[in-house]
């Protein structure tokens, strides 16, 4: 079996009027399953489209992406949908989560598109918020939840399907240090005990620092790609 | 799916249960659209019913022929002045024609009637037996009278219910009394059941009848031994009224020797045109409360559509989050279509209820007659849900077709 991402040569441009935008130019790329991998670089280095294509949320206007074996490129948006489905979780910096919608029933998401039965959905969303240490708060809406609750609800709806990739961008970006510090040691345990593959992007080099490769991005090529040696089963973990 | 489209529908009914007032102006233009269809229909049902019966007090498929105009040099008459028709021609034409099962004859004139100190003008009748047959009269007391009446011109008398109201006392018995006609006694041997109005709103009970043969020789007067006023004759199915009113035509044609390039010296009416005037009327009524009701169904399909494009930018950055945990355009598509769906038919629903609650209003407040069918029920449930289909597919298909970047990125 192949690496988990294969990216090879990819471009993406994008054409603003009469402007073409080289977000991506050639860059090549493969993480292995059960890596985490921190994603940095300034704001239009291309980071966020490279979330975006790896997120199968976009496809690259050139090149290869492989996911699991499963090439990407010139698949219709409805395949995309259940790549995302039942192989990625997301976690967003705003949450993103639906508003007046309790976190179990957000955590559920997932599963009502897989078509499960709502007491199959039910019980893996709890079971998922229990995993983030929601238990108890199954019924609180968005807005009655802390920051950092809100992106454990968020980390549980990525969860919830088992994805063999999870992506999170600037999870802590709007949290304060304590929250930050928290979820970070859920995804690590998350990396460390489940072996789920994580790419973070971040500004902040403590929150990249919990990953065990750095990879630097700038004008839509990587720029630096090293190991920073800190293999999470290497590290201390107090949940 | 059935979990999908199931719990799509309450997420439905819960978004739109969060903006209840949005959700019922929203409904309003459905509300008001159905309503005035179940409400106009059923009262046009029950108008078109009424008009109905009143054809029925007719009798049961009736032609009636009438004499024709006078010409004399060019000056024509009214209707019925020229008197061509004679006793021997409804007698001829039942011989002739199978298809008629009666054939009966008439002629009236108003004239004084005197009971006691009372005295009242009403239409005196002057008719065979078989018309009351044909005609359909039925008594309240007495009984008609017979051929051997009419064939001894017997002095008796058939009154209609007016009559008996403006001659005799609350409570009297009519019959077995003498009542004058232009001063010629009449005994009353029968009171006739009330038909009310007539399709053109003449009071059908204000008429006496009294033998044919005691009208023309002792009442009436005549110049021409046997002329009448007017034919009837009828037939045992409805759909054999137009066949009877040809050859009736022909028939006449024949005996009074008409040339080709002649014209017809009378006129028929069978009750089916008498009965399509009618209905012609209160089908251009329905027709233009259709139209009506279809303009507000339609402002109603797009005050849905234009609050659903609102939604769908309200929640553009939820659906953005919907495709990227994984769902499909259908999944979206469905969740707006129905979201749609259950406005339009939340409105249709409460529509049939106001427009019955209307209905029922009319007839108590009015007293017009109302008749709710259950098609036009189903005709206002299907239509709402097909405004709901027709006008939420362009918002449903908006958002189905979001980008999910963008639509993530949207504040």
């Amino acid at each position: 079996m192949g690496s988990l991402i294969e990216c090879k040569n990819v471009w993406k441009i994008y054409r603003v009027g009469d402007v073409e935008v080289h977000a991506l130019r050639g860059l090549s790329l493969t993480i292995e399953q059960g890596e985490f991998v921190a994603i940095m670089g300034s704001s239009g280095s291309g980071k966020s489209t490279l979330m975006n294509i790896l997120g199968c949320l976009d496809q690259p206007t050139q090149g290869r992406y492989r996911l699991n074996g499963t090439e990407v490129g010139d698949l219709r948006a409805d395949d995309l949908a259940t790549i995302r489905n039942q192989q990625i979780g997301f976690v967003f910096q705003s949450f993103n989560l639906i508003p007046r919608t309790s976190a179990l029933e957000n955590a559920q998401l997932p599963l009502f598109y897989r078509g499960l039965s709502l007491k199959e959905q039910r019980t893996q969303a709890a079971a998922a918020l229990r995993r983030v240490g929601l238990l108890g708060r199954e019924h609180h809406y968005p807005t009655q939840l802390s920051g950092g609750q809100q992106q454990r609800v968020a980390i549980a709806r990525a969860l919830v399907t088992s994805p063999s990739l999870l992506l999170a961008d600037e999870p802590t970006g709007n949290l304060d240090t304590q929250s930050s510090q928290e979820i970070m040691k859920i995804l690590e345990t998350l990396n460390h005990d489940e072996g789920i593959t994580i790419i973070l992007v971040t500004h902040e080099v403590d929150i990249a620092a919990y990953a065990a490769r750095e990879i630097m991005i700038k004008d839509g090529q990587i720029l630096t790609d090293r190991v920073t040696g800190t293999r999470p089963d290497s590290s201390p973990i107090e949940a | 799916m059935a979990a999908f489209v199931w719990l799509t529908i309450l997420t439905a009914l819960r978004i739109l249960g969060r903006n209840r007032l949005r959700a019922g102006l929203t409904m309003l233009g459905i509300v008001i659209g159905v309503a005035a269809v179940i409400a106009m229909v059923s009262i046009g049902e029950g108008a078109k019913r009424a008009v109905q019966a009143q054809i029925a007090t007719m009798g049961t498929n009736v032609i009636i022929i009438f004499p024709g105009v006078t010409s004399a040099s060019g000056v024509r008459g009214s209707a019925g002045s020229a008197v061509t028709l004679t006793v021997s021609d409804a007698l001829d034409l039942k011989k002739r024609i199978p298809l008629l099962a009666d054939t009966g004859w008439a002629r009236r004139d108003v004239m004084q009637i005197v009971y006691g100190n009372r005295n009242w003008n009403g239409p005196i009748n002057g008719v065979s037996p078989s018309y009351l047959i044909i005609r359909d009269w039925s008594f309240t007391s007495g009984g008609p009278f017979t051929q051997t009446d009419l064939d001894s011109a017997a002095r008796v008398a058939l009154i209609g219910q007016t009559i008996v109201e403006n001659l005799f006392e609350p409570g009297e018995e009519p019959v077995g009394a003498v009542i004058r006609i232009k001063n010629v006694p009449f005994r009353v041997i029968g009171v006739l059941a009330p038909k009310g109005q007539s399709a053109q709103g003449s009071d059908q009970d204000d008429l006496i009848l009294i033998p044919f043969s005691t009208a023309e020789r002792k009442v009436f007067g005549t110049p021409f031994i046997g002329s009448v006023g007017a034919m009837f004759g009828s037939t045992e199915q409805v759909e054999d009224l137009p066949m009877a009113a040809a050859q009736i035509r022909e028939v006449l044609r024949a005996r009074h020797r008409l040339q080709t390039e002649q014209n017809d010296d009378f006129t028929i009416r069978t009750q089916v045109d008498i009965g399509k005037v009618q209905e012609g009327t209160s089908e251009t009524l329905t027709m233009m409360l259709f139209a009506i009701a279809s303009v507000s169904l339609l402002v109603g399909g797009i005050g849905i559509m234009n609050i659903l494009l609102v939604s769908v930018t309200e929640r553009t950055k939820e659906i953005g989050i919907r495709i990227a945990v994984g769902a499909k355009r259908y999944h979206i598509l469905m969740q707006f279509l129905i979201e749609a769906m259950t406005l339009s038919l939340v409105g249709g629903t409460l529509g049939i209820g106001f427009g019955i609650a209307g209905a029922k209003l009319t007839t108590l407040i009015a007293g017009w007659p109302t008749i709710i069918s259950g098609n036009v029920i189903a005709l206002a449930f299907f239509s709402s849900v097909a405004i709901g289909l027709f006008f939420g597919l362009y918002p449903a298909n908006k958002a189905a077709r979001l980008n999910p970047i963008e639509a993530l990125r949207y504040e």
